[in-house]
């Protein structure tokens, strides 16, 4: 072969690699793109068509029936005191859990296998969590209930709290742990009053992460807390929440049901949104400080 | 404790207060054990009890129960065939979908982005992985299944819905609604946590493979192609398999915008069903034990099914996590 053949055929070979290299990174920033699309056409829609339907009554009226106007006010109370309700059952579990894991169990089998199906729990599906809070809550009572959906919201918001509790009180120095007990403190209280104090703003992260997911969380509702067309407050009856509202009206034929949805809906991904920024706002804030 | 009211306030002597401090510490570790193993027990529990539910259901049916796509609520016969059919069916078009842009997400994200813009749009997809599904529903609905309808399942009728093997697949009535939508959503709804996931393993790729694979002239594709992807391979998988779990789990969205028809069809474009759409539809209106034991019968197996997709994606992290001496 020649020179010049040779040359010719690197030639080729270099403008192939290149064009495959080329069609590769446009590839890539294209996807970049499509991601980005989808995200700013969801929240463009809910936004567009949320914010037309607001008006005051969404936060003075009862869900109205079919044909009325009315707003949402009985959903947004019975969602933040399913919610709340679900933080304070899950939450402590997760915290002391995540404790267990991270001060006593950091290497040992019991830990790694809490460790492994805590991962499992934290992306198994929510409407399967709900099936088991109807089966073992619902059906021995006999009827719907707020509490049994604060029950099965709780099972989403502990694998949350466990994990981040885990990781954040891994990343508290050992120093503080032995300082507290070279001095004669008790491990329980170093953990309260030292560790945890150290690990705050992290384990406030993880129970905020975990309300942002159980609050637009439809699913385990449908058979636990049921839904409510009316005021209530008390956890033994069925109470109104804002997905399980949206989702029915949304699926209705009613001009004003749908419209309140989407307002519904704006509100719910506001909410969750804020929450996630300002989660992310704390954990870098707290990266920072501890560089 | 035994100690009355005088003894704490008085100081104590030293053997006393160790009784005490070692009598709390035991008790602490117990209470954090206990809530650790609670997890444990969850996890046992959701598994035994929607067997235990569904046991009526299993008894009743036997095999036919997952070989059959009879769901009859009047003659009371259920078959599960459909529904896990339009799961498996939806979840497979969002991998096909959500994988190749993940990856596309990921390589751009960690070597062709001006790292100014790296982090700002990572968190933006993120942000995808925090909208609620229900609002994926919703939008999917009232936006994306009329374009599906107008525009997009004519085109796929006329064009592709002629080719020979796969023309089947595309040629339906352009409802809108039905697997090929669902799968879009899913895969949207899962975009998020696969790409997240590959990020975060392609960081963890030594500079100087890369560097020395550029310093024999690799472009960048070849780096990502042949050095990035072969170094983070069981991670990738772990994370492909995450986002399976959960466009199997998937629930709201789905429920929205595949159409609930108990009907087994070749096409992509008819509506279908999926396990966890059956379950949101028709639990509150399960009218019979034998109805409602079939719909937990149905979360037992969704159940099963996400758990061993979960258990391979988490075994496949952890060997990376090992591999990097964590």
């Amino acid at each position: 072969m020649s020179d010049e053949a040779r040359q010719a055929v690197a030639d080729r070979l270099y403008f192939r690699r290149r064009i495959v290299n080329g069609v590769g990174l446009v590839f890539a920033t294209l996807s970049t793109g499509f991601g980005l699309f989808w995200l700013a056409w969801i929240l463009w829609t809910t936004f567009y068509t949320g914010i037309s339907s607001l008006n005051g009554k969404l936060f003075t009226m009862m869900t109205p029936p079919p044909g009325d106007e009315g707003g949402l006010l009985n959903a947004f109370a019975g969602s933040a005191m399913i919610c709340l309700l679900a933080i304070l059952i899950g939450a402590p579990i997760g915290i002391a859990a995540g404790t267990y894991l991270a001060e006593y169990a950091k290497k040992s089998r019991l830990g790694e296998a809490i460790r492994f199906f805590n991962d499992i729990l934290l992306s198994a599906p929510s409407i399967v969590l709900g099936m088991f809070v109807y089966t073992v809550v619902v059906k021995q009572i006999g009827h719907y209930s707020a509490l049994s959906g604060s029950l099965a919201l709780a099972l989403i918001v502990l694998p949350v709290v466990v994990r981040t509790t885990d990781e954040m009180l891994k990343l508290v120095p050992s120093a503080m742990r032995e300082a507290g007990l070279s001095l004669g403190v008790p491990q329980w209280k170093v953990t309260m009053q030292v560790l945890y104090r150290a690990a705050l703003p992290g384990i406030v992260t993880g129970v905020l992460l975990a309300l942002a997911r159980i609050s637009g969380e439809t699913a385990p509702l449908l058979f636990t807390a049921f839904d409510n067309q009316f005021w209530s407050m008390n956890v033994a009856q069925p109470m109104a929440s804002v997905p399980v509202v949206i989702y029915k009206f949304a699926m209705s034929a009613d001009a004003g049901w749908k419209s309140l949805a989407w307002a519904g809906a704006l509100i719910v991904t506001l909410f969750v949104l804020a929450l996630s920024l300002l989660s992310r706002a704390i954990l870098l804030r707290n990266k920072v400080s501890n560089d | 404790m035994a100690a009355s009211a005088e003894s704490i306030a008085i100081p104590q002597s030293d053997e006393q207060r160790a009784r005490r401090d070692g009598f709390a510490d035991r008790l602490f570790r117990r209470i954090v054990a206990g809530a650790g193993i609670f997890v444990l027990v969850t996890l046992a529990g959701v598994a035994l009890t929607t067997l235990w539910g569904g046991r009526e259901a299993f008894a009743t049916f036997g095999f036919k129960f997952l070989a059959s796509s009879e769901w009859d609520t009047v003659g009371k016969q259920f078959g599960a065939l459909a529904p896990v059919y339009g799961t498996l069916v939806t979840a497979a078009i969002a991998l096909i979908i959500a994988v190749p842009v993940s990856f596309g997400i990921a390589l751009y994200l960690t070597e062709i982005a001006p790292p100014w813009l790296r982090t700002p749009v990572a968190s933006a997809i993120e942000l995808l992985a925090g909208i609620p599904s229900i609002i994926y529903g919703m939008w999917g609905l009232f936006v994306f299944v009329p374009i599906m309808g107008r525009y997009i399942i004519p085109w796929l009728n006329d064009h592709v819905g002629e080719w020979p093997v796969i023309g089947g697949l595309f040629k339906g009535p352009p409802l809108g609604l039905g697997m090929l939508t669902a799968g879009i959503v899913l895969a949207i709804m899962i975009i998020p946590f696969i790409s997240s996931v590959m990020r975060e393993v392609f960081l963890t790729v030594p500079t100087r493979l890369k560097e020395s694979a550029y310093a024999l002239g690799s472009t960048t594709w070849e780096v990502a192609w042949d050095i990035v992807l072969p170094y983070t391979r069981t991670a990738v998988i772990g994370g492909i398999f995450l986002g399976l779990g959960r466009a199997l789990g998937e629930t709201m969205a789905v429920t929205f915008v595949l159409g609930n028809v108990h009907r087994l069809s070749l096409s992509l474009l008819e509506p279908g069903n999926s396990i966890a759409a059956t379950i949101a539809n028709e639990f509150a209106e399960a009218d019979s034990e034998i109805f409602r034991s079939s719909l937990i019968a149905l979360a037992f197996l969704l159940f099963v099914v996400t758990f061993i997709v979960l258990a391979i994606a988490k075994l496949m992290l952890r060997q990376m996590e090992k591999k990097e001496g964590k």
